[in-house]
């Protein structure tokens, strides 16, 4: 069942510099149960995406469409919006520290929440803080709900922010970068963590990363994003085992493997993710794209490319995709 | 925390008795002669010298020093004889000019002081952190421009042309108040705030303007904090993310701001009191150092010190009370 169905999503920000464009018309759904992996470097829009998507962006111009459970959000009046901020999809930011108030205590910032959407008393909603602390593996929680973010070690501040995403039992939750900022092992106890919540709750999740290990390890499907665009989208595993659009490709060349030669050097792409001030001009790859290098095509340096059927459930992007294949 | 306290107060000695040995210093070295000074100008050579003995001055400066810091808390006996004076603790000396005991002198000027320091500062807070937040939450609008640039004006204009400007429209043009004089708040209060209006707006005006920059500046900051977005995302009214999570973190700095400038204002604004007569610790301050009363310079500088200091450890205490993360665990 269709949870967020987003279309032809733009932002647009004015700087004084010019327009930024930082996201050009992506399309994706989010049904229950499902995790969409949103994927790209920095500057590729995954984050502005996804504030759009909570309508937290201020001062930029966002327009296509967002439907939540077949309301249109894009356009409605702030107050509805906002009902379902924290309520039906919340939000899991990347780092903890600065993304939870220095000044509250854990427990008091997830019992606020709570309390905007829930009411009844302040103790009712500590109570609920304490046990959501407890559902995410905090030891000792009614004692640690009454501590600051600073007081928690990285992996717990994490929990706590997942906490606070859950304590609403939210339908939906945007994770934007949410392992980056903790070290490995750590990583994995968070993502388990999200995928036993999402198991026992029916979550949809949006997962937003530059890291394609955490989107191997949660995503059922995955959207590639470049330069404010979609540059290719398939299910989990066809995208892995097979990649079609070049950056996607790039990307996962440059993963480091276990099985590659002694003094093989890890292959990265070439060059920098483009201005989103003065982009080039069509695929905004094709400067860094290794298929345009070897046979440069004038389908690249045309129109903007938009994701087309390439396989069943495979949307790609590169025009010169029957060269590629 | 007991310990973080006295640690910070054995601090605040120190840096006292560092102060204290600097300005004597600087005093000893001075070319004027205390006891030519005080005996007055057609005394001999040998009056002199016994006015110098009586004084202490034939002492050598570490021993002086010593007396006088000593006095302070133990108060001392001054000259000998049938002239001898018990000076009393806190003894501070006498005034070469007066003849009155400092500590006495800077009492009587300090409720002035204060008057003038907590209304000027009630005054500045209202209005400068008023107009930054304002200006901060309609950044670029036609009112943070207004704003903005009245401050900068503000800020730019002398203590000594705002007061020459206010007395000439407010009492000379207008005719609104008379000119202002000093009028003690526990003799007639309405007097006592009538007076105080203009010297309170000119004090106030200057800080206001820096308060009013400060306080945008870092509303604004503080409002692209993640934590802010974190509220929003938590679906908390607008009006309560900027007032619950915005205001508070943003006006720390400018309560430690405050914290500092009562403290060195409560020794006297030496340039407001002596444009409006006000006869406060500022005033006498600069009557001294025209004369070179130099136990009344000396003691008022200690004053000062001594609320600068303090001010700092309140400052941090409040610092620790309003955010966690300055707490000592």
């Amino acid at each position: 069942m269709t949870l967020l169905e987003v279309r032809d999503l733009a932002v647009e920000f004015s700087t004084p510099e010019g327009t930024v464009r930082a996201v050009k018309g992506v399309d994706f759904t989010v049904g229950r149960g499902r995790t969409l992996g949103i994927v790209g470097e920095s500057g590729s829009g995954k984050s502005v995406t996804s504030l759009a998507v909570m309508g937290l962006h201020r001062g930029a111009k966002v327009t296509g469409s967002v439907r939540y459970e077949g309301t249109e959000l894009l356009g409605a009046p702030e107050e509805t919006v906002r009902k379902l901020r924290g309520r039906r999809m919340a939000m899991v930011f990347q780092d903890a520290l600065t993304s939870l108030h220095p000044y509250f205590t854990i427990g008091d910032q997830i019992a606020e929440a709570y309390r905007e959407h829930h009411g009844g008393t302040r103790r009712a909603a500590l109570k609920r803080a304490v046990e959501v602390l407890g559902d995410v593996g905090i030891p000792e929680p009614a004692r640690r709900a009454g501590e600051h973010p600073h007081q928690f070690s990285g992996g717990m501040r994490q929990r706590a922010m997942i906490a606070l995403a859950l304590s609403c039992e939210p339908d939906l939750i945007i994770a934007d970068e949410p392992t980056t900022a903790l070290d490995v092992t750590v990583q994995a106890q968070v993502l388990e963590l999200l995928a036993k919540i999402q198991q026992d709750r029916g979550l949809g999740i949006i997962m937003i990363t530059h890291d394609l290990g955490v989107i191997a390890r949660v995503a059922d499907d995955v959207l590639v994003m470049y330069g404010g665009s979609a540059a290719e989208q398939a299910p989990a595993d066809t995208l892995f085992t097979a990649p079609r659009h070049p950056y996607t490709r790039g990307l996962l060349d440059s993963l480091p493997r276990l099985d590659a030669e002694d003094g093989e050097a890890l292959r990265s792409i070439p060059g920098s993710p483009p201005s989103l001030l003065d982009p080039p001009a069509g695929c905004a790859f094709h400067p860094r794209c290794p298929v345009y290098a070897a046979n440069p095509s004038p389908l690249c340096t045309g129109e903007r490319p938009l994701l087309r059927q390439v396989a069943p459930g495979h949307q790609n992007a590169c025009q010169l995709d029957e060269v590629t294949v | 925390m007991t310990g973080f306290l006295i640690r910070r107060l054995l601090g605040i000695a120190a840096t006292l008795l560092v102060i204290c040995a600097v300005t004597f210093c600087i005093f000893y070295l001075l070319p004027n002669d205390p006891a030519t000074q005080f005996c007055g100008k057609d005394c001999a050579p040998d009056q002199i010298a016994l006015v110098r003995k009586q004084m202490g001055l034939d002492a050598p400066l570490i021993v002086q020093f010593g007396h006088y810091v000593a006095a302070i808390f133990a108060g001392r006996t001054m000259g000998s004889g049938q002239y001898a004076v018990q000076c009393g603790f806190p003894c501070f000396g006498y005034s070469f000019q007066s003849g009155r005991p400092v500590w006495d002198l800077m009492m009587d000027r300090l409720p002035t002081s204060a008057s003038l320091a907590v209304g000027a500062a009630l005054l500045w807070v209202l209005f400068g952190i008023s107009a930054g937040v304002l200006s901060a939450l309609r950044k670029n609008s036609w009112i943070d421009r207004t704003v903005m640039v009245g401050t900068i004006g503000a800020a730019a204009l002398p203590v000594y042309f705002t007061a020459m400007i206010l007395l000439y429209v407010v009492v000379t043009v207008l005719n609104l108040i008379p000119y202002p004089r000093y009028i003690a708040f526990s003799e007639d209060p309405v007097g006592w705030l009538r007076n105080l209006i203009l010297p309170w707006v000119t004090l106030a005006l200057a800080s206001a303007a820096i308060y009013a920059r400060m306080t945008r500046s870092s509303v604004i900051e503080t409002l692209a904090e993640p934590f802010v977005r974190t509220a929003r995302a938590k679906g908390l009214r607008e009006r309560r993310v900027v007032a619950k999570h915005g205001l508070r973190p943003a006006l720390t700095p400018v309560v430690t701001m405050l914290g500092m400038d009562l403290g060195s204002l409560l020794a006297g604004a030496m340039i407001t009191e002596s444009l409006f007569g006000l006869p406060g610790v500022g005033k006498l301050f600069a009557d001294s150092l025209n004369k070179s009363d130099q136990p009344v310079i000396m003691g008022i500088t200690l004053l000062a010190s001594f609320f600068i200091v303090s001010s700092n450890l309140v400052v941090d205490l409040v610092y620790a009370w309003i955010d966690p993360r300055a707490r000592l665990s």
